[in-house]
C-alpha cells in the first residue's frame, strides 16, 4: 500500500504541486520557443513525455552499474539516443510539425527537466516508479505548454489548432490579432500569469 | 465659496462612517479615502516617531505635470482638426471648428484611458487594503497624447490595462515600477498592432465627427509623418512634405502643424511644458539638458556621415530633435522620477544615453522610424545600474581620500 501511494504521488505530484515548469521553473526556454501554436506545443509535450519516461527507465535499470564520476555523460548519451529516435519519428510521420519545431526537438537533450529527473529520481529508484515519474513530469511540462499555447494562438492568430475560431464578424468590426502574443516575451508573461494563478490557489507554495 | 467647501466637508463627514470597517460600503473605503484626500488636505498625522512632511506631496507633483501637459493637449486638438481640414482640401481654417473636431477625437480616448487605468488602481488598492495612489493621473493624460489619433479606443483600453497591471501593479504600485507606464502602453500597441500604429492611415483623422469636417480626401493625399517619410525615402535629395504634398518649413516643424502622435508634434508647446516643470522644480533639468545634448550630438555625427543607405542621416541635428517624439520624450518621459536615475551624475549619463540611443535607433534602424520610446525604455532598465556605478565610484573615491590622509 505504501509503495502504491508513492508510485501514485510520483505520477500525480508533478502535475500541480511539484510542477517542473511553474514550481521548479525548469524548461522555461522551450516553453517560450514552441508555444506560439497549439499543435507544435502538443507534439513537443508528447516528445518530452516519451523521452523522459524511457530515459528514466533505462537509467534506473543501469543505475547500479554507472560509475559515479561519469554518470552525467552516461545520462546524456541515453537521452541523446532517445531524442534522435523521437526526432526521426517526427520527420517520418509529422514532417510539417517537425519543421516548425526545428532545433527544439534536438534541444530536449539540454532540457533541465530531463537532467533533473534523471539525477534526482532515476538514479535512486526502481524502473517502475521511475517510469511513472517520467510520465508525470513530462505531463506536467506538457500541460503548461498547452495552456500557454492555447492563449498565444487564440489571441495572437485567432485560431486554435490551425482552425479559425474568432469569427470574421469581429475582424470586420475592428478587432485585430495581437501581434505581441506571437513574440516570446508574451509567453513569459502568460507563464507568469499561470504561476500567479497557481500560487493564489496553493497558498503553501508562496514564498 | 467657503459655504460650498463647508457643505462638502459636512457631507463627507456625514457619509464617512459608511465606508469605515463595519459600514455598509466598506468595500469602497479606498475610493472614499482617495476622493477625500483629493478634495481636502488630510488632518491625520503619523502616530509614531518624528516625521517631516514636505508640502509638495505626490498629488501636487502630479497636478503640476498635468498642467504642463495642457498646452500640448490643446495644441494636439487643434492639430488634429488642422490635419483633417488639410486632408479634405479646405482653404478656410476656423479655429473653434478645428478645436471642436479635435476635442471630439481625443475626449473619449482620455475618458477610456482614465476609466481603465484608475479602475484597475482602485480595485487593486481596495484588494490590498492600501490607499489609492495618484500615479495614474499623469499616465492617463500621457497615453492618449503619445498615440496616433486613429488608434481604436478598445486597443487603447487593452494596452492601458496591460501596462498598469504588468508594469505597475505587479511591482507594487506607484513608485515601484521599473518602466514608464505610459511608454509601455505605447510599446505594447506598437508591437501588438503594428499595422494600426504606423504607416499612412494612423496619424490623421479622416472621418467626420458630429457633422464636423465632412468632405472627401484630396488627391495626392499621404498621411505619413515626417519621420515616416524619412524611413521609406529612396534617393539622395530629401524633401519633407505635409499630407497634401507642400514642402514643410522649419517653422512648421517647430510649431507642430505636422502629422504625428497627438501631443508630440509641437516642440513649442513641449518647451512651454518644460518651462513649467523646470520653474516649479518638478522635473530634473540635468536629465532634460543631457537628453537634448545627447540627441543633438548624435544628430551632428549622423549628419556628418550622410549616406543614402540611411536616409535619416540627411536630417540636420536640429531637425532630429524637433521631429517625432524626441522632445516630448526628453521633457515628459525621460524625466519621470520613478524610472530615471536618482543620482546627479547618473542623471547626466542616463539622459545623454537616452538622447544618443534615440537618434541611433531612428537613424540606423530603418525598421523603426522613431526611437525615442525604445531609447527611454532601454535606459529605464539601465538606470539602477547607472546609479549603482555612481554610488560605488563615490564610495571608492572617498575611501581613497580617507586612506591617503591616514
Amino acid at each position: 500500500m505504501a509503495t502504491e501511494n508513492k508510485n501514485l504521488s510520483a505520477l500525480l505530484n508533478p502535475l500541480s504541486k511539484d510542477n517542473p515548469v511553474i514550481v521548479q521553473i525548469l524548461g522555461i526556454c522551450s516553453c517560450l520557443a514552441v508555444t506560439a501554436k497549439l499543435e507544435p506545443a502538443c507534439v513537443m509535450g508528447i516528445s518530452v513525455i516519451a523521452v523522459l519516461a524511457f530515459a528514466n527507465v533505462i537509467i534506473s535499470l543501469i543505475r547500479n552499474t554507472i560509475p559515479t564520476n561519469i554518470r552525467i555523460i552516461v545520462q546524456l548519451v541515453v537521452v541523446a539516443g532517445l531524442v534522435v529516435i523521437v526526432n526521426q519519428l517526427l520527420i517520418a510521420y509529422q514532417y510539417d510539425v517537425s519543421k516548425q519545431l526545428s532545433v527544439f526537438v534536438s534541444l530536449i537533450v539540454t532540457n533541465c527537466i530531463l537532467m533533473g529527473r534523471l539525477e534526482a529520481f532515476a538514479m535512486g529508484n526502481k524502473p517502475w516508479p521511475s517510469f511513472l515519474d517520467g510520465i508525470g513530469n513530462g505531463a506536467g511540462y506538457a500541460i503548461i505548454l498547452i495552456i500557454v499555447a492555447f492563449f498565444r494562438e487564440l489571441l495572437g492568430c485567432g485560431t486554435l489548432w490551425g482552425v479559425q475560431v474568432i469569427p470574421q464578424y469581429c475582424y470586420d468590426h475592428g478587432y485585430a490579432n495581437n501581434g505581441l502574443m506571437i513574440l516570446p516575451p508574451m509567453a513569459l508573461i502568460v507563464t507568469g500569469c499561470i504561476i500567479w494563478a497557481h500560487r493564489s490557489v496553493n497558498k503553501d507554495l508562496q514564498e | 465659496m467657503t459655504t460650498i467647501v463647508k457643505a462638502l466637508r459636512k457631507y463627507l463627514d456625514r457619509i464617512k462612517p459608511q465606508f469605515q470597517p463595519g459600514g455598509r460600503l466598506h468595500a469602497f473605503e479606498s475610493v472614499f479615502d482617495g476622493f477625500e484626500t483629493f478634495l481636502f488636505t488630510p488632518t491625520t498625522t503619523s502616530r509614531s516617531g518624528c516625521n517631516i512632511h514636505d508640502s509638495l506631496d505626490s498629488k501636487r507633483v502630479m497636478i503640476i505635470v498635468v498642467l504642463a501637459l495642457i498646452p500640448c493637449l490643446l495644441f494636439g486638438m487643434y492639430n488634429i482638426g488642422y490635419q483633417h481640414w488639410l486632408a479634405i482640401g479646405s482653404e478656410s481654417f476656423h479655429f473653434w471648428e478645428l478645436m471642436a473636431y479635435g476635442f471630439c477625437q481625443i475626449f473619449w480616448k482620455l475618458v477610456v484611458t482614465y476609466a481603465v487605468g484608475l479602475g484597475i488602481e482602485f480595485i487593486v488598492a481596495q484588494w490590498r487594503h492600501e490607499e489609492i495612489q495618484e500615479g495614474f493621473l499623469v499616465s492617463g493624460i500621457l497615453i492618449p497624447l503619445i498615440c496616433p489619433v486613429e488608434t481604436p479606443i478598445w486597443m487603447l483600453a487593452v494596452a492601458t490595462a496591460f501596462s498598469v497591471i504588468f508594469v505597475k501593479e505587479v511591482f507594487g504600485g506607484t513608485g515601484y515600477n521599473i518602466f514608464n507606464v505610459a511608454l509601455v502602453t505605447r510599446a505594447f500597441l506598437f508591437f501588438a498592432y503594428p499595422s494600426r500604429m504606423s504607416g499612412d492611415e494612423a496619424f490623421i483623422a479622416l472621418k467626420s465627427t458630429l457633422g464636423l469636417g465632412e468632405g472627401q480626401v484630396v488627391d495626392g493625399f499621404t498621411g505619413a509623418t515626417p519621420l515616416g517619410q524619412v524611413a521609406t525615402f529612396v534617393g539622395d535629395k530629401l524633401t519633407l512634405t505635409n499630407s497634401v504634398g507642400d514642402p514643410l518649413t522649419y517653422w512648421d516643424m517647430f510649431i507642430g502643424l505636422i502629422p504625428g502622435s497627438v501631443g508630440e508634434t509641437s516642440t513649442l508647446c513641449i518647451l512651454i511644458g518644460a518651462v513649467i516643470l523646470l520653474a516649479t522644480g518638478i522635473a530634473s533639468w540635468r536629465i532634460m539638458l543631457s537628453v537634448f545634448a545627447g540627441g543633438f550630438l548624435m544628430g551632428l555625427i549622423a549628419h556628418a556621415f550622410e549616406t543614402t543607405t540611411y536616409p535619416a542621416t540627411m536630417l540636420t541635428a536640429l531637425e532630429q530633435i524637433t521631429l517625432g517624439g524626441f522632445a516630448f520624450a526628453a521633457v515628459f518621459m525621460a524625466t519621470d522620477p520613478v524610472t530615471a536615475a536618482r543620482t546627479n551624475t547618473g542623471k547626466y549619463v542616463y539622459g545623454f544615453l537616452v538622447g544618443v540611443i534615440a537618434i541611433i535607433i531612428r537613424t540606423y534602424n530603418n525598421g523603426y522610424p522613431e526611437g525615442a520610446m525604445l531609447a527611454v525604455l532601454l535606459m529605464n532598465s539601465m538606470a539602477p545600474l547607472i546609479d549603482y556605478c555612481v554610488v560605488e565610484g563615490n564610495i571608492r573615491r572617498r575611501l581613497r581620500r580617507l586612506n591617503s590622509k591616514a
